[in-house]
């Protein structure tokens, strides 16, 4: 294969690329994007492993480490549970980082690639290695962590050293000073210490990022891990002058930060402050323990819990992590398909940042088959609260937290949240009375129309659903 | 010293409920209050002294004097008025409107009445006492009972061995709270049901009962505020006669509960619809106490004209005496909860509330009828006037435009930066550095439009497309140059294959797990 014939190759791989992103907008023509993802990757890989970069020497090593990757691959997309989707995703970022700082070290040592390149080309060369190297550590150490928490290996509680900020400052300027030696070094051995400096400390600073960041904000750090791995790509590209890295990476690194500031939108919080960690600790406080909102809840039972739900017209079904942890979307879909063979309206309302990546839930209630249509977004259906006779909230709690905006003084002011309160009864199915992930009392459970049911979610919906 | 509530025996004429019941006697006394009740006040509504006294009330012969509260139903007579004294707080129906002379002699006691008709129905917090509204309930019910008893067929359909009876068709005129639990009793007795209100805003509620929302040939909105219809110009009412005679020719039964606060009831069924009315239908006219919808209606009787029965009871809650009662006492209750926050058994008739502000019409022989303006509007009468929705998802431009300054200064900072850039790089670089903020710009546009459903796919494929940077390790294996003995070609192959398989994972694992996911999303 020529390389002209591989370059084409390569805008080909571009477009089913950027096709595949945008197949995925839409639940219709999901799996046609998914599909042109895939066919794009095979497409790039073949123009490069045929084409004239690679020799015939490397045919074995790179179906052997293929083939390793695959089998390993396959086994997990294959048994892993949808609720640990999260956990999953989060490795898969991590081993993305690594490969980029793997990359970039066998560049760095590899003299056929870097000596053809005098002047600024060189200077350019090298700082791109750098950064190449600078955000797959990053991205590998941070994204082990986030799954470390989201697999609750790690505790999901922001992790605050004291001087945080100071920390962070003191790596940065380590890193840059190194960056500089490294650019001045005049031989790959000579160059290597400040690398390998510099290695370490984006590895540290991975690490303390992620660990300062609370679960809450699980979301937005998985979303902006993905688009770290993208720009680590992209770095690739600049390293290696491969356009089809360039695109590609930047595609997933835009995507990824756009996404991530989606999600920060949805919960009202500035993305800075997210990534800067510490959600719940700062400020908020003692605002929240002044504002104690005493009250007795209204306790209601299961056989109480199934007898409203057969007398309403409308409901709507509210979930949050706690089904997630549960595991009862499927017997949630159950009670749903036997109310609405009841002719109830039967409904799902999904907060941008339930669970513990984005549209968590909407995967979740997939897997038991919930038909998307009767999934609605927050915004569309925020409206219909009040004509609705049971709001049912499971294992959710700052979504739908009134504090949110009632209380101005609370640490979630502001966030748009699910006024599930507008509905005539509202039944709060939750193992405890203790506070969300953001650390804050809500209103919501001492409510006159609010009645708590204490059970595990598959209990009840057992009981609920025998007649 | 926990204050008394006094609940005296009804004296109006044919009055069977009560203001309080045994159960909520219980209740009351949680908050503190003692409770006294008089003796046989519930007897016409099936709760006996005794019930009342398991309950934990006193009962006595005479509960005038004692009384701190007094819970009545009806408003009192001028005898019970002439019995209460300086400081009593009276609660109960009083329609200060329509009963002047009431408030005078009220006022003159130097008393505080909180008329429980006042109530600002609007307020959400409100709806729990509000008794309008359980007794309308209760009205609609029972006209509907009061109706078939008169009607001499079914109301549902059938096929029997002995021939097909067709349904009855019954037509409700004003859909508020008794018309809608009229739609809904009729509908569940199986008959067809038509309705009308000129608020269009009912329509649905009216479907969702089981009924018919028959529309005025017109194009007016009757919604008066407060959640009341109010006068129709002349053009609407005469499209309304017709339809109501096209009704009135074809339907078995027609109840109307059209009210319009403050005046007497619309006259909306003339003497010759009554006439055109097949013998046997029935009218029931729930606006009797108003005057009556129907013009034949003798108010507080049931008559037979023109071979029709036209039902006038003005005392339907009182004929269901004992769920009225139930009822009732609850939303006195929820009352006594909101005057009583502290839970000592005395009340705090705190003007600054909004709800007890609009109820409490004398004041310590004040009258304070009628309260200002409420501050809230009633629901909107329209959809349309909703708030404008929250900004619609989409590009950047869609939002709020950035503030000009801003605009400026990162334009600024960007030309700069490419300044920079253009001056210091060399030619390849620029190629490179122009796909990619082309990139950029095409990742963030594609990106925008996703449902939030779709968040989680779209990240495992973003993060399966990373999987790309396996081409950097695949051109690092085995390039094609010579061998110049300086290359560590053994550790480049070993860190390009460890790369590959990594990334193998994230790629094969990636795609398939989309696909996993993707496959779960149906309709």
């Amino acid at each position: 294969m020529t390389s002209t014939l591989s370059t084409v190759a390569y805008v080909g791989a571009t477009m089913l690329f950027i096709l595949s992103l945008g197949g995925l907008s839409n639940p219709e023509t999901s799996r046609r994007g998914n599909l042109y993802g895939m066919i794009g990757m095979t497409i790039a890989v073949l123009a490069t492993v045929l084409g004239p970069q690679v020799t015939k020497d490397g045919y074995t090593w790179i179906i052997g480490a293929m083939a390793v990757g695959a089998a390993l691959g396959l086994y997990a997309a294959r048994f892993v549970k949808m609720t640990q989707m999260p956990e999953l995703v989060a490795l898969m970022h991590s081993l993305v980082g690594l490969a980029a700082v793997l990359i970039g070290y066998a560049n760095y040592i590899d003299p056929a690639a870097t000596t053809h390149f005098q002047g600024a080309e060189r200077t350019i060369h090298q700082l791109e290695i750098y950064i190449g190297v600078l955000i797959g550590a990053i991205t590998f150490s941070g994204s082990l962590i986030a799954f470390g928490k989201l697999s609750a290996r790690i505790t999901g509680k922001p992790v605050l050293i004291p001087a945080r900020h100071w920390i962070n400052l003191a790596g940065l300027l380590v890193v840059i000073y190194h960056g500089g030696v490294f650019m001045g070094a005049p031989t790959v051995a000579s160059g290597m210490t400040p690398l390998v400096v510099m290695t370490v400390v984006a590895l540290l600073f991975g690490v303390h990022m992620v660990m300062a960041i609370g679960g809450a904000d699980m979301p937005v750090v998985v979303s902006m891990l993905n688009s770290y791995s993208g720009w680590a790509a992209a770095a690739t590209g600049f390293m290696l002058s491969n356009d089809l890295l360039i695109v590609t990476g930047a595609l997933v690194g835009s995507s990824g930060a756009i996404l991530s500031y989606i999600m920060c939108r949805a919960m009202n919080r500035n993305f800075i402050s997210v990534i800067a960690g510490g959600f719940g600790t700062e400020g908020g406080k003692p605002a929240a323990a002044g504002a104690q909102p005493a009250g007795e809840v209204h306790p209601i039972n299961a056989p109480e819990t199934a007898e409203l739900l057969r007398s309403a017209k409308n409901v709507i079904i509210v979930p949050g992590y706690g089904m997630a942890v549960a595991q009862a979307q499927h017997t949630v879909f159950e009670i749903t398909k036997a109310l609405r063979e009841r002719s109830i309206n039967v409904r799902f309302g999904i907060h941008p940042v339930a669970g513990r990546m984005p549209g968590h839930m909407n995967v979740l209630l997939a897997e038991a088959r919930v038909p998307y249509d009767i999934v609605l977004e927050m915004d569309e259906i925020n409206a219909d609260f009040p004509d609705t006779d049971v709001a049912m909230v499971i294992g959710a709690n700052d979504i739908v937290n009134p504090a949110a905006q009632e209380d101005p003084a609370s640490p979630i002011a502001g966030m748009p949240v699910l006024e599930v309160w507008h509905a005539k009864t509202v039944v709060v199915m939750k193992r405890s009375m203790a506070s969300g992930y953001a650390g804050v009392d809500n209103p919501l459970f001492y409510k006159d129309n609010t009645r708590m049911l204490s059970v595990t979610p598959r209990r009840c919906w057992t009981r609920c659903s025998s007649p | 010293m926990p204050q008394l509530i006094a609940v005296p025996r009804e004296t109006f004429a044919g009055e069977k409920r009560v203001a309080t019941v045994p159960e909520v006697v219980e209740k009351l006394a949680k908050l503190g209050f003692r409770v006294a009740v008089e003796s046989g006040a519930g007897d016409a509504a099936n709760f006996t002294d005794e019930a009342y006294r398991a309950a934990g009330a006193e009962v006595v012969q005479d509960v005038w004097p004692s009384a701190d509260i007094i819970f009545k139903v009806r408003a009192p007579s001028t005898a019970e008025v002439g019995r209460m004294r300086e400081g009593q707080t009276l609660i109960s129906f009083v329609w200060p409107a329509q009963n002047p002379e009431l408030m005078q002699q009220l006022a003159a006691r130097k008393v505080t009445v909180l008329a429980i008709d006042s109530l600002p129905r609007t307020l959400s917090r409100a709806q729990k006492m509000d008794a309008l509204t359980s007794m309308a309930g209760i009205s609609g019910y029972r006209a509907v009972i009061e109706a078939a008893n008169a009607f001499g067929r079914f109301f549902s359909g059938q096929v029997t061995a002995a021939g097909k009876v067709p349904p009855a068709k019954v037509f409700v005129a004003g859909a508020g709270v008794a018309g809608l639990a009229a739609i809904g009793t009729a509908a569940s007795l199986g008959a067809i049901v038509r309705a009308n209100d000129t608020r269009a805003e009912v329509a649905d509620q009216v479907k969702s009962l089981g009924g018919e929302f028959v529309k005025v040939d017109y194009a007016e909105e009757g919604s008066g505020g407060g959640g009341y219809a109010k006068v129709m110009s002349e053009g609407f009412q005469k499209a309304q006669r017709e339809m109501y005679a096209r009704q009135a020719r074809d339907v078995d039964i027609i109840i109307t509960t059209a009210l319009i606060p403050g005046k007497p009831a619309p006259k909306l069924i003339t003497a010759d619809m009554v006439r055109s009315m097949r013998p046997g239908s029935v009218i029931v006219d729930m606006a009797g106490e108003q005057g009556g919808n129907c013009e034949l209606t003798e108010p507080g009787k049931a008559v037979v004209k023109h071979g029709v029965t036209i039902i006038g009871y003005t005392d339907l809650p009182s004929r269901l005496a004992k769920q009225s009662s139930t009822l009732y006492g609850t939303n006195l209750f929820r009352l006594a909860e909101e005057l009583c926050k502290a839970k000592d058994g005395v009340i705090n008739v705190n003007m600054e509330d909004e709800a007890i502000r609009g109820l409490t019409v004398i004041k310590e022989g004040n009258i304070t009828w009628p309260p200002p303006a409420p501050k809230v509007a009633p629901a909107p009468p329209k959809p349309a006037a909703k708030p404008p929705a929250p900004a619609a998802k989409g590009h950047g431009a869609a939002g709020e435009p950035a503030s000009a300054k801003a605009t400026v200064i990162t334009f600024l900072v960007a030309a700069v930066l490419f300044w920079f850039i253009g001056a210091n790089a060399p030619a390849a670089f620029i190629a490179h550095f122009t796909v990619f903020v082309l990139a950029c710009f095409v990742g963030y546009m594609v990106i925008w439009n996703v449902t939030p459903a779709l968040h989680t796919p779209l990240m495992s494929v973003t993060n399966a497309i990373s999987s790309i940077i396996a081409i950097g390790a695949l051109v690092q294996v085995a390039p094609p140059i010579a061998d110049t003995g300086d290359r560590p070609a053994t550790w480049i192959i070993g860190l390009a294959v460890a790369s590959i398989a990594l990334v193998a994972i994230n790629m094969f694992g990636g795609f398939a797990v989309t696909q996993r996911m993707l496959q779960m999303f149906r309709k």
